[in-house]
């Protein structure tokens, strides 16, 4: 393999692949933090022109972190198709790239060659992608996925009702769930972050959210993101829950860290298979969030894009109904402002959907980050424009529980209505029935939350 | 005629009755001002399907409910109530506490390797670490090896230190007092992180270290305060050594009230000789 590279009439050598990767992503302060960031903006380009020219076969030869070490590793090795992977061996990076940007590639073609990528190749090329080919190669992609009803059809956008509240107050949840649906937004899953990590507590909330889709009919699927251990005793005490919810990190040591293993998300995945209540066949949501595996020490030293995108890796094997990154919730010595955030946005999104994943955006920023409510705006309108399966949707796009910015249940409203989108199928000719959105458009009832009660 | 003489017939004829009627003209409200309070951000559904429940679904969450619309977007009250409360973080963020706020609790400033506010918010490494003058500074001044050392710092946010230390520091004093603790030389630490702790624990060596520090501000309060105690701090501490009082303000835990449970706690740190999760409260 290739390591230096004459640019003009400058040398730049590189250690190994791991340094290239690193070194040809766009400036990030967490691979600053982690000491791998380029050294000036030329060497950056200098080892994106080095990553262009390297083959996909180079890029499975010479692991970032060995399969004999970790888990992850193994897995992603694990799922590669030979015969797809023998025919796009001989590809370079900037091939994959024109590839996937040309007309004659459609999803079709994608989905055949994505059974041949590992995820470091997926992130390579997110490397060489400027934002607008990261959302010209994701919106061809369509990944539809199913728990209780199908999301993430072209030409529509999901929303997940995220009615959090600070004490896991069950009136002060219904409230926000309802503010939600009055708007719209729903279809992709009612999901509460919970604040209290107890079974007893979680099965409350599921109980309750259950009730209110029964009860109004809703089409849509429950899930408390509390640690999945938890979701486990609550499930196996009756609760009746759609999806089974964890954080995933892209190494073995970063699952650790947040108390997972892959044998843990199997026998998670056995239960739910077995006393899930929704129908099927997807039946997890998982969010990731580039820098987590720095910020728990187990990075390895690789840059966080590349760690990103094994996350996805990773989260394919359990056929997932719903993933989303978390992207600007990790604050600023990881993502320093909005355009990192918005870069990790796109390129997240994009890594995602490239290995089939039915990617969802929290497109969010903490208040010490160089970032504010308009930079989410143009994210989302981004991510409206490459097919984002679906947003997170929060009262006014201020989440009183997890203290960070999120989008607003507005926002998807007004995204689906700027682009021309749809809720999911289902879900939209609920509202229609409930006389909350017709013809595509909010009607005079929208946005009135006591309609539910 | 022309444009512009009807424009200039008009504005005579407006110029002379200003001068004939000179106070109806002026409208009081544009002298005053515009006086805006916390009501004015309020906004309504117009005909909710049920006005008896309204009431019930905003007064259960703190969350932005009830807000209404103008087509798919909020009303221009509520966005600029969700920018207003976003300006007030980010100012708490960027603020400074000023010197002679210090002074009246007669605390003296050393700094942290932290450069400036924006490697600080990109290197929490380097605000865990104080300069080598500040280490120069607090060996002289300090009293070496007291039985209590108090801390105050900025943190993620100044206006945390300026809403809340003059409520929690003269509580946190009374208890030690209360519960017979001596005190070493408290100072201010600019730029500091929550393990800036275990730095100043190996120079001073006290027993017990309380750091007061700015929290990461919020939209519902951007000046909140927590006071950081760990028993000997030193090196190698890891975060469950620690125990935190958190979310100290005004309308969260009362300043008041968490001064006087610090001495508390480092009462019992002390008769335990353990902090953090192995501590009995």
């Amino acid at each position: 393999m290739k390591s230096s590279i004459t640019l003009l009439h400058k040398t730049y050598q590189f250690r190994d692949l791991k340094e290239i990767l690193a070194k040809a992503n766009e400036e990030k302060s967490g691979d600053q933090l982690a000491g791998i960031a380029a050294n000036d903006a030329q060497e950056r380009l200098a080892a994106r022109h080095l990553l262009a020219d390297l083959t996909l076969s180079e890029i499975r030869n010479n692991p970032v972190l060995a399969p004999e070490e970790d888990e992850v590793s193994r897995l992603i090795e694990e799922s590669i198709n030979e015969k797809i992977y023998q025919s796009i061996a001989n590809w370079t990076v900037s091939e994959l790239r024109e590839t996937l940007l040309s007309d004659n590639t459609t999803n079709h073609e994608i989905s055949r060659i994505r059974r041949g990528l590992t995820s470091e190749m997926a992130a390579a090329a997110a490397k060489i992608m400027s934002n607008l080919d990261l959302i010209q190669a994701a919106s061809k992609i369509e990944i539809i996925t199913q728990c209780n009803y199908p999301i993430g059809h072209k030409g529509t956008l999901a929303g997940r009702a995220q009615p959090n509240h600070p004490t896991d107050s069950i009136q002060g949840i219904k409230a926000s769930l309802y503010e939600a649906l009055s708007y719209g937004i729903g279809d992709a899953v009612i999901g509460i972050n919970p604040v209290i990590d107890t079974a007893e507590s979680v099965k409350q909330i599921l109980q309750m959210t259950r009730d209110e889709i029964d009860r109004f009919q809703i089409p849509t699927q429950n899930c408390v993101l509390a640690h999945v251990t938890t979701q486990m005793r609550a499930i196996k005490n009756g609760a009746p829950s759609d999806l089974l919810f964890q954080s995933l990190a892209g190494t073995e040591a970063g699952n650790k860290a947040f108390g997972i293993s892959i044998d843990l998300l199997n026998e998670a995945n056995e239960l739910i298979q077995k006393e899930g209540t929704s129908h099927g066949p997807n039946l997890w949501y998982f969010e990731t969030g580039q820098g987590s595996e720095l910020s728990s020490d187990a990075h390895h030293c690789i840059d966080q894009v590349t760690l990103e995108s094994r996350c996805y890796g990773l989260a394919k094997k359990y056929k997932p109904f719903i993933v989303n990154t978390v992207v600007g919730f990790i604050g600023p010595e990881y993502l320093f402002n909005s355009k990192q955030v918005i870069r990790a946005g796109l390129e997240d999104h994009f890594m995602g959907k490239l290995q089939g994943i039915p990617m969802g955006v929290d497109v969010c920023y903490t208040n010490h980050m160089k970032a504010d409510q308009n930079d989410m705006e143009n994210l989302a309108i981004l991510l409206g424009s490459a097919g984002v399966n679906f947003l997170i949707g929060v009262p006014m796009a201020d989440d009183c529980m997890l203290n960070y910015q999120s989008t607003s249940f507005h926002d998807i409203a007004s995204v689906r209505s700027v682009l021309g989108l749809r809720p999911a199928p289902y879900f939209e000719k609920w509202l229609e029935k409930m006389g909350i959105i017709e013809d595509g458009r909010l009607t005079g009832r929208a946005g009135d939350p006591t309609i539910f009660m | 005629m022309k444009e512009k003489q009807i424009e200039l017939i008009v504005q005579k004829v407006m110029e002379q009755l200003q001068a004939k009627f000179p106070t109806e003209n002026r409208a009081d409200p544009i002298d005053k001002g515009l006086i805006f309070t916390e009501k004015d951000w309020e906004t309504s559904i117009p005909k909710p399907a049920f006005q008896e429940g309204v009431a019930d679904l905003i007064t259960s969450t703190p969350a932005r409910i009830g807000v209404w619309r103008t087509g798919t977007r909020p009303l221009t009250k509520t966005m600029l109530k969700l920018q207003f409360d976003h300006a007030a973080a980010i100012d708490a963020v960027g603020g400074e506490v000023l010197e002679n706020y210090l002074e009246e609790f007669a605390l003296f400033t050393v700094e942290t390797c932290y450069e400036n506010k924006e490697v600080y918010l990109k290197r929490p490494d380097k605000g865990r670490v104080l300069t080598d003058a500040a280490v120069q500074t607090i060996t002289e001044r300090c009293h070496n090896r007291p039985q209590v050392q108090i801390v105050v710092s900025d943190g993620l946010s100044a206006c945390a230190v300026e809403t809340n230390l003059k409520d929690v520091y003269p509580a946190l004093l009374d208890s030690l007092q209360l519960n017979n603790l001596t005190c070493g030389t408290p100072f201010f630490v600019k730029g500091g992180r929550v393990a800036c702790m275990d730095h100043i624990g190996e120079i001073l060596e006290p027993e017990v270290l309380v750091l007061l520090i700015g929290e990461r501000p919020g939209l519902v309060s951007a000046s909140s305060m927590s006071a950081y105690m760990c028993y000997r701090p030193r090196k190698g501490i890891v975060e469950s050594d620690r125990n935190v009082i958190s979310n100290i303000h005004p309308l969260g835990t009362p300043p008041v009230e968490a001064g006087a449970h610090i001495g508390t706690v480092l009462q019992k740190m002390l008769e335990q000789k353990a902090s953090g999760v192995k501590l009995e409260l």
